[in-house]
Order: structure tokens, then sequence, then C-alpha cells
């Protein structure tokens, strides 16, 4: 995970729900790249022609409510997306992009300050985000440790293979 | 220390005397329920860990309900993957095509015991906390973990509970208070915290109606729903689980306790209006709304006193030719229960179309896809755009009694009418 990490901002409504990130008749796929050929089609069917490797989503609250289907933040790590930032996440979408090791960040009044195809910075050491078009600051809500510790090691399944055995025991 | 019924039973479950809302535990699951839809991503996560064996085959459940039968040759992929994980790793309790929704067959069959934990790569697990277990939907890398390791950690919630007090009018259900109360927090009112749901009302229910509340809470952000354990619960589990369980309830002096109290002496039937589950509205508002498509099914409310509330009020008369309903028994066993009472004769007479049990419409992969501007009726949980095919296509969600008799007019109507 670098410690800072600077994109352009494609921007989102509140309650973006897994079918808006992902409709249900795609969850026959399982591949990356095949997911993110989707990605975003419920808010706009053309996002993923659109969107750029390192481009950054910024929502409203609880966007990835809805359903348990990890295949909504994997089409969105496959387009290259590198951090949604959001005023609030929903529970499972929160839990299953850390496993997948989507960097996701909450950021209280992004949503009304910072605009579509504006460049921002975000500043993980400092724990601090920055509109680089008009130099607003946000303070940004760190993962709690556990989820860091998870983050750091790239996600659920290279933490589950450097720690099978202590799990177990445990 | 006093605790909630969420801090009890993950206290349990990690093996630990007490917790408390905020805590971060290593659970031992209890039961691990995956589909067809969320399963060939579940095995695929599990496949990268390097471990060959499944922690327990008898505590995994795997069963197809989303595209059955398959509906396409990436659905008949899927199933064959599915199948060939449960034939390798020797999981016992597997339920092909026939059983019917996942949130239906696994306490039908046994799968659900108070005090447990259950968790399931699929939203609505929450439902199976009407038996009183602990019960959460996951994500596939954490389902990946559980077949791995029998584990999984939990942040433990805060609990908001719903004491609901009053009898409930005539035509009107579970479903609407739910719809009422999400409508009155938002669907991210209670985000991250155990929705338990208590009072007089809730102890009159069925089990079928506390599933129903239950179902819901993830559509306020919750991370399961409960309901303590009664005679009606034991009831329903006599003939269905065979191991001893323990039952727990929640303290009233529990720290991380907030109630709300919900009277519903005077609740008219709800409709959440499109494209949110939080937009809910008196269906007085919403009357006379045109319909193409009514669904009367899914988890929520596709179950045998959903179907009985349904024929009662469809009983010698017609659907209207402008709308297609379709009736969708949750699972094979009200289906068959459903034949026995003349239900289903009263659907067919009527000119509904009853299909196979399995999610149907509900999330827009299977049948009764939705076209553009084509406007659904659903007793199911979920109105998003998009989520019952087209994207320019509207969902209105309501109870099973304003479906059919909505059925018969063609636009929303008000049961009691
Ligand atoms: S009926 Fe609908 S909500 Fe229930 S499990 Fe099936 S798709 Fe999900």
């Amino acid at each position: 995970m670098d410690n800072t990490i600077k994109g352009k901002v494609w921007k989102f409504g509140d309650d973006v729900d897994t079918d808006a990130i992902l409709p249900g008749r795609y969850l026959v796929l399982t591949g990356e790249k095949e997911l993110a050929a989707c990605v975003m089609e419920g808010c706009d069917p053309d996002f993923s022609k659109k969107v750029k490797e390192g481009d950054i989503l910024v929502a409203g609250k609880n966007f990835g409510c809805g359903s348990s289907r990890e295949h909504a933040p994997i089409s969105i790590k496959g387009a290259g997306v590198s951090a949604v930032v959001a005023e609030s996440f929903a529970r499972i979408f929160y839990r299953n992009s850390v496993n997948i090791g989507l960097l996701l960040i909450e950021a209280k009044g992004i949503s009304k300050n910072v605009d579509e195809g504006d460049e921002i910075e975000i500043d993980m050491e400092e724990g601090v985000l920055k509109d680089l078009n008009n130099s607003k600051e946000f303070k940004i809500k760190p993962l709690p440790e556990f989820m860091r510790g998870i983050m750091k090691e790239g996600g659920l399944i290279s933490y589950l293979k450097n720690h099978l055995a202590e799990i177990k025991d445990e | 220390m006093s605790m909630t019924m969420a801090e009890k039973i993950l206290a349990r479950a990690a093996r630990l005397d007490e917790t408390k809302a905020g805590n971060i535990v290593m659970a031992d699951i209890d039961i691990a329920m995956t589909h067809d839809l969320t399963g060939p991503l579940s095995v695929k996560s599990f496949q990268k860990i390097g471990v060959d064996q499944v922690w327990d085959p008898e505590k995994i459940v795997v069963l197809f309900d989303h595209q059955v039968p398959a509906d396409s040759l990436e659905a008949a992929q899927n199933h064959i993957f599915m199948r060939e994980f449960v034939e390798n790793q020797k999981i016992t309790n597997f339920y092909d095509v026939r059983e019917g929704v996942c949130h239906q067959v696994l306490p039908e069959k046994g799968h659900v015991v108070p005090g447990e934990v259950v968790v399931g790569s699929d939203s609505h697990t929450c439902t199976h906390g009407a038996l009183g277990s602990f019960a959460t939907g996951i994500g596939s890398t954490d389902m990946a973990m559980v077949f791995a390791t029998g584990k999984l950690w939990f942040k433990v919630p805060e609990t908001i509970k719903f004491e609901i007090e009053g009898k409930l009018g005539k035509q009107v259900y579970s479903k609407d208070v739910v719809l009422n109360i999400i409508g009155q927090i938002g669907a991210d009112g209670a985000n991250y915290q155990a929705c338990e749901f208590g009072g007089e009302t809730t102890s009159n229910m069925s089990v079928s109606d506390r599933m129903a509340l239950c179902n819901m809470a993830i559509e306020m952000g919750g991370k399961t729903g409960l309901v303590e354990v009664d005679d009606k619960t034991i009831n329903y589990l006599k003939g269905r689980v065979n191991k001893p369980y323990e039952s727990f309830s929640t303290d009233e002096d529990a720290e991380s306790l907030t109630t709300m109290y919900v009277n519903v002496t005077d609740l008219e039937p709800q409709i959440a209006c499109p494209h949110n589950v939080d937009n809910v509205k008196p269906v007085g508002e919403v009357e006379g709304t045109p319909i193409d498509q009514i669904f009367m099914g899914s988890c929520t409310n596709g179950r045998l006193d959903d179907l009985r509330v349904a024929a009662e009020i469809l009983k010698g008369k017609q659907v209207s030719n402008d709308v297609r309903m379709l009736v969708i028994p949750a699972s094979r066993e009200i289906y068959s229960q459903a034949l026995e009472e003349g239900l289903m004769n009263i659907f067919v007479d009527s000119g509904a179309l009853v299909c196979n049990p399995c999610c149907g419409p509900c999330l827009g992969g299977h049948v009764g896809f939705l076209g553009p501007g084509e406007v659904s009726l659903s007793t199911s949980n979920r109105n998003f755009k998009g989520r019952q095919g087209s994207s320019e296509a509207e969902v209105y969600l309501s109870s099973a009694a304003v479906a059919a008799a909505s059925a018969i007019k063609g636009v929303i109507t008000d049961p009691r009418k």
C-alpha cells in the first residue's frame, strides 16, 4: 500500500447500491477483467470505457449498500480504480473491499466539495485528502487497525497464507 | 456483565465469557452457506489459500437457488463447478436445483439452530436470526477463510431493538411493519448494528412473519436480524433440529443497546417506491399506479402464510389482462403444502404463472426479466435501479396482500378495500 495516491475524480451520489455497481445479470462472471467491463453500469453504462487506471471514485453516504456480491468491489478494482472515497460505506461492501485489497476511504464533506474531473491527492500517513483543483482539505478516517493489517499484507488471502497456523490454533 | 443477545452469541462462539460492542472477536462458525451465484467466487478464493480440505464438510451447506434450472451456459458451468467442489470436498449438505431459496431451505432442513453462528455468502442471511441465531451475510473471500479455518473475525455490533407494540389491522402484515421502520430510519439507519425485533406484536407473529422482519434488516444496513426464542420458535424447530441448543436474550441494561418503540395500531399497508427501499409510502399515496408484472415470492414473502393471504384474495377472481403475475413458492416444502391446501389451483385458475421454487425475478438474473419502462410490484426486498432487469424499469415492494389485490386490478391497490 503506497502512502500517497493521486488520481482523477469520478463522482457518484448517495446510496450507490451493489446492483448499480454490478447488475445481477453479470454475477455469472467471475474474472476480474470480465467484471471490470461492466463496472458501474447501473449508474453509467459507458463508465468502463471512460475510467482509467489510477482514477478515484468519490461518492456520498452508504456506498455499496445491498448484496454481499464480491463481484462489485472486484469490478472496481479490476477497472484500475485506486481508491473509493465516500461519506460512508455499507458494511459488507466495506469488508469485502478490504479483503480483496481495494482501498476505501471515509471522508466527511467530500461529496459536496469535490467536482468530477478534479485531481485529488490522498496522504494516508497524514490522514489528509486534498483537492488539487480547489485546494480544499479533508480529514480521512483511518481503517481500524485489524483491517489495516489485512490491507498491508495485500488482502485477506495473503494474510491467511501468512497466518493460517495461528488462526487455526486460536 | 449485562449483554445483548448478539454479544452473548458471539462471546459463546469466540469461547469468551463476555464481549462487548466494538470488540473484534474470532468466532467459530457453526454453519456456512453458499449458493450457485456466489459459490464459484468463494471456491476460487478458497483454492488460492493453498489448503486442500475444507475445515468441516458437515458444517457447509451448498444450495442452488438463484438460477435454477440453469438459464444460460454460464449458469450451467457454475453449477457443474460447484457440484465438483461438493463431491471433492465430500460436502454432505448439498441441495441441487430442486429445494428452493436458501433462506427458507436452511431453517426448514434444520440447519439453523438458536444460539449458533450462521454465515452465508448472501446478504439476506440475516433472515435466520428469526430463530435466535446470529446470522450474517459475508463476501466470497470471507467465505474462503471460513472454508479453510472454520473461523471468521467479527466486530461485535451494537444492538438496536425495535419494541413493536399494538395490534396489526386487517390486511396489514409484518412486511408493512418492517418497511415502515426502514422508511423511518433510512437505508443506513442501522448500519453495522444488530437489529433485534421484540415487543408484543413480534410475539404474536408466526415464525414465518418474523423471518420477513429479519430478512429486511440488511435493507437498513443491519448486520443481522434477531428475535428471541419462544414457544413458537421451539415448535418450529421440533422435528427439524435434533440437537440441544442454547437460547439467549438481551439484558435490558446492556450498554450497547438502543431501543426504538414502534406502535403499529394504525399502520396502513406500506409500499417501498422506486428506487430505494427507504422510499416508503402508505399505499393510499400510490394507489392506482399501473403495473406490468407482479412477483409473489422470494425469501421475504414467498412462504406458506404469504401464499395463503394471496390465494384468499385471488379466489374466484382473475388476474387483470394488463399484468402478468408470477407466483414462486420459496421452497419445495411450501410448494407441496400449497398444493395440498389447494392454493396452487387458485393461482393457476386466476391466470397467475406458477414457477418452480427459486429466487425468480428478485435479482434480475433469471425468469421474469423486466424491460425498459416496465413497472413491477414485488413481495421481495430490493427495488434498486436495475434490480429486476432493465435499469429503466421500476420496482415497488409490498406485502403479499397488496400484491394479490393489485393483480386483480392491474394497478397498485389497497387490499383493505
Ligand atoms: S430471493 Fe432474492 S433476496 Fe432472497 S436470496 Fe434470492 S435473490 Fe436474494
